[in-house]
């Protein structure tokens, strides 16, 4: 087929081009919030050995289980990993909602434990209960410390289609599994996973929390920042670079198609299950007929059967689904929102120093003190370019192999489906 | 004889997957030398003998539909679709068939040809036409009479129709039937002409013999149930089938949505894009594949209908037991009660109420004259109604007989036809699991290759 030859020919091409990046080593540098534009490049080929467990000791953290290339889905806590397995020294566990009743309002806490064996903790192991507003706080607090780093994604406030009641166990245990894949997406990213609040938010107990908060700019000076990221974004738009313009550009394509294969795969669940609603009254019927019918009991018990089994398959198939494909696309919905905020915040930083270059340009103050300020404002935007450049890289690739082993075990699972479907026809039909 | 000949029994079905009646089905309409008593019910009826039609084994098909204009009975424009019946002798020698008669005939005219099988054969279990309207119709279906794919099932109904006529040992013969296949012109002032109508039992009088009857045979009340659940339990299965049906029809389609997402997604994608496109055709595929399945689907669907309706066949015997019992009853009641009559004026005694013995009462004692006359007039009422009751206990017997002997054939044909119905859908879904994994392992491989 075309596609076939045309990707041979792909294959060749890229194999002639230089691997990107130095063969630094990931992490491991510290916390400060400009990042040297090397140590963000990390081994792209070590990234494939994800898929490979290494180290035996790691298989012991129940919710750390690498992916096999033939793993079954039913390993519901798996994360991808995005860093050499080997290296990995925090791992992180949300589990047991638990819901709490005041007289003011009602909400559920998720029960955070860690382990490590980093030496800025001062212990290797704590367990602390955090709500979503606590993780709403740490979101923001990184936006704010990394403006152009792709954060990973919280899942949403609430979803309001659908939904009956604000708490029910589907919402709250899709909602933790989220929650889950976004602490570990940030431990696994080689500079967010050094970020003091990060720290403070899996360690700290909820006082602690709480006064840890207050510091850091008000709410005033934060809607500030609101506004004068508007007012400027605006005016970032026009001097964005080449590079920037295309990631825009494919950041407005892939949200679009996230979206609708997001929608056609909600509504394939949908489908689904209004298939197998439907199929629990069929078998049932021809077992009442076989009491009608004595020469044709065993043919329509049979029948019977093959569709009970059908029913069984499909039910699975379904759970399949939620657990392995629809997470993910709707992690890559809400990163897409993400990414077009951070493309903004790009912009924004760019604009104040367009604006700046233009008031030096108008004489409209002192010009020393603004050549000053320009000479900041660059080093400023280059590190943010440079900072989005490599997590851009890092994300893609990420994406790419999320993506691939989303679809592929999805693709096993229906394989699996139509076996388990076709076994259930037994017999000896000869004994017609 | 009348019993089922085994070698008669042709097969709808040579094949699982094929549909009903496939292209030249063939009858074999095996006749006896001895014409013994076929179409005992009814005079009138025109029988075949031996020496014509149906000593070669016969062909007969349904082959075209077509779209017709005409002006109806009262001169209205309307639109029809007509049937092309073409009939082939084949001779035993050589197996060659030639066409003998070829004509075309509409849906109205097979409904007439049954009601007079009906009337003429009531202790037959009629085969039944395929539905007038479409029903239990998932979403895709149209309703509509002029669809061409409901066409084309009423097509191989009609033409199953004419296969069951002809291979049934006693409808065969029938004249009327012949005529149908080979009279183009006039067959339906002939079949008229019969007067089948007027001999038909009103619908009233039979429901009423249904409550009344006191004794009827115990057989015939539960096959009466028989057909009811048989009814029932099908048409229950085929109205969940269809929800089933569109249900998967939906899931299908929606992956058809796939393939166009990730072909233009692909455009976008430098190391994934090729892997996505490939992998968006199979999800094509896939989503086209349902249209076959659920095609051969309404086959089978068509062929649990044509029992559905054989259980109305089933209860039309029932009822005409019914109302030949219940006449039966009748009739001895009248005699009994005549003869009573006779009695008490032959001894004098009034023991029953009548008209006459009131009027005595009131008008004074008839003469010995009068007395005399009406014993006599009783007696040969009483003769003649013990002759009525001779026949109509033998016509009650003989039609029980001949009756349960087409249900017996009826119940082994009907076992026959709804296993091998039964396990060619179980093959069916075989058939689309195969497919399933065949479209969803080459996507996998597309997607493990991105």
């Amino acid at each position: 087929m075309d596609g076939e030859r045309a990707s041979e020919a792909r294959s060749a091409e890229l194999a002639g081009e230089s691997p990107r990046g130095g063969a630094a080593g990931p992490g491991g540098s510290g916390s400060s919030s400009l990042l040297q534009a090397d140590v963000l490049d990390l081994d792209e080929d070590e990234d494939d050995l994800e898929v490979f467990s290494k180290d035996a000791s790691l298989m012991d953290m129940s919710s750390f289980s690498p992916m096999m290339p033939t793993s079954p889905l039913s390993m519901i806590n798996q994360i991808k990993f995005e860093d050499e397995p080997d290296l990995k020294d925090l791992f992180i566990t949300v589990d047991e909602p638990e819901s709490h009743v005041t007289t003011i309002e009602t909400f559920i806490t998720y029960r955070i434990v860690t382990k490590t064996s980093r030496g800025e903790f001062d212990s290797s192991e704590f367990e602390v209960r955090r709500r979503y507003q606590d993780f709403l706080w740490l979101k923001g607090k990184l936006e704010e410390a990394y403006p152009t780093l792709i954060i990973p994604p919280l899942p949403e406030k609430f979803i309001v289609k659908g939904m009956v009641e604000r708490f029910n166990d589907d919402f709250i245990e899709t909602r933790r599994k989220a929650l889950h894949k976004f602490l570990n997406r940030i431990a696994d990213h080689p500079t967010l996973t050094f970020n003091e609040d990060f720290k403070v938010f899996l360690t700290a107990q909820a006082w602690e929390l709480s006064s840890h908060k207050k510091q850091g700019p008000g709410l005033l000076s934060r809607m500030g920042q609101t506004v004068r990221a508007v007012a400027s974004s605006m005016r970032g738009v026009k001097n964005r670079p080449e590079e920037f313009m295309e990631m825009n550009n494919f950041i407005e394509m892939f949200s679009q198609k996230i979206n609708l294969i997001d929608k056609i795969s909600q509504r394939i669940y949908k489908e689904e299950r209004e298939y197998f609603d439907e199929m629990k009254e069929y078998g049932p019927i021809h077992i009442l007929w076989s009491a009608s019918e004595e020469d044709l009991v065993d043919t329509l018990k049979g029948v019977a059967s093959c569709i009970d089994r059908c029913c069984k398959a499909t039910e699975k198939r379904m759970t399949g689904l939620s657990e392995a494909l629809l997470p993910v696309i709707h992690e890559y919905v809400l990163y897409s929102e993400m990414l077009m905020g951070v493309m903004k915040r790009r912009d924004q930083i760019q604009a104040e120093l367009d604006s700046k270059v233009e008031a030096l340009t108008n004489k409209k103050a002192d010009a020393g003190l603004l050549t000053e300020e320009i000479g900041k404002l660059e080093d400023k935007v280059e590190c943010a370019n440079n900072a989005l450049k490599a997590d851009w890289e890092r994300w893609k690739q990420n994406m790419q192999n999320d993506i691939k082993s989303a679809f592929t075990d999805t693709a096993e699972e229906n394989i699996h489906y139509y076996e388990q479907r076709a076994d259930g026809f037994p017999w000896n039909w000869s004994n017609v | 004889m009348e019993q089922a000949d085994p070698s008669s029994q042709r097969s709808l079905q040579p094949a699982p997957l094929e549909p009903l009646g496939g292209p030249g089905a063939v009858v074999e309409a095996s006749v006896s030398e001895e014409t013994a008593g076929a179409g005992r019910e009814g005079s009138g009826v025109d029988m075949m003998t031996e020496n014509t039609f149906w000593l070669k084994k016969i062909e007969i098909s349904v082959s075209e539909a077509e779209k017709r204009t005409g002006r109806n009975a009262v001169n209205m424009q309307e639109t029809y679709t007509a049937y092309l019946i073409e009939t082939r002798s084949v001779e035993h020698t050589d197996g060659q068939s030639v066409l003998t008669d070829s004509l075309w005939r509409r849906y109205s005219e097979f409904e007439l040809l049954r009601n007079y099988l009906l009337v003429y054969y009531p202790h037959v279990v009629v085969p039944p036409l395929p539905e007038k309207r479409a029903e239990f119709v998932w979403h895709k279906l149209s309703a509509d009479n002029m669809d061409p794919d409901f066409v084309e099932r009423r097509r191989i109904g009609l033409e199953n129709f004419l296969l069951r006529v002809a291979s049934h040992p006693i409808l065969c013969r029938d004249k009327i039937f012949y005529l149908f296949l080979t009279q183009e012109g006039n067959w339906k002032e002939t079949v008229n002409e019969t007067g089948f109508q007027l001999k038909a039992d009103s619908r009233l009088k039979a429901l009423n013999a249904t409550f009344r009857v006191k004794n009827p045979d115990k057989r015939f009340t539960e096959l009466k149930h028989y057909s009811d659940e048989l009814q029932s339990v099908i048409s229950h299965l085929l109205r969940v089938r269809a929800r089933v049906a569109d249900r998967l029809y939906g899931v299908y389609k929606v992956h058809g949505n796939y393939g166009r997402v990730f072909s233009e997604w692909s455009a976008i994608e430098k190391e994934m894009g090729d892997g996505l496109q490939s992998a968006g055709h199979h999800m094509d595929v896939y989503a086209s594949s349902i249209d076959d399945i659920l095609e051969d689907e309404e086959h089978y669907a068509d062929q649990l209908k044509e029992y559905l309706f054989y259980a109305e066949a089933l209860r039309a015997v029932c009822r005409k037991h019914e109302l030949m019992q219940y006449d039966l009853e009748t009739a001895a009641q009248d005699l009994a009660s005549k003869k009573q009559q006779c009695e008490e004026l032959a001894t004098g005694t009034v023991r029953t109420f009548s008209l006459k013995g009131m009027t005595t009462k009131l008008f004074g004692q008839e003469t010995a004259e009068q007395r005399e006359a009406r014993i006599k007039v009783l007696e040969e009422q009483i003769n003649e109604g013990e002759q009525q009751l001779k026949s109509k206990n033998l016509e009650g017997r003989e039609f029980v007989k001949n009756a349960w002997a087409d249900i017996e054939r009826f119940k082994e044909q009907k076992n026959q036809d709804l296993k091998e119905a039964l396990i060619s859908y179980a093959i069916m879904q075989i058939s689309m699991c195969k497919k399933g994994i065949q479209v969803w392992t080459n996507a996998k491989e597309c997607f493990s290759k991105m």
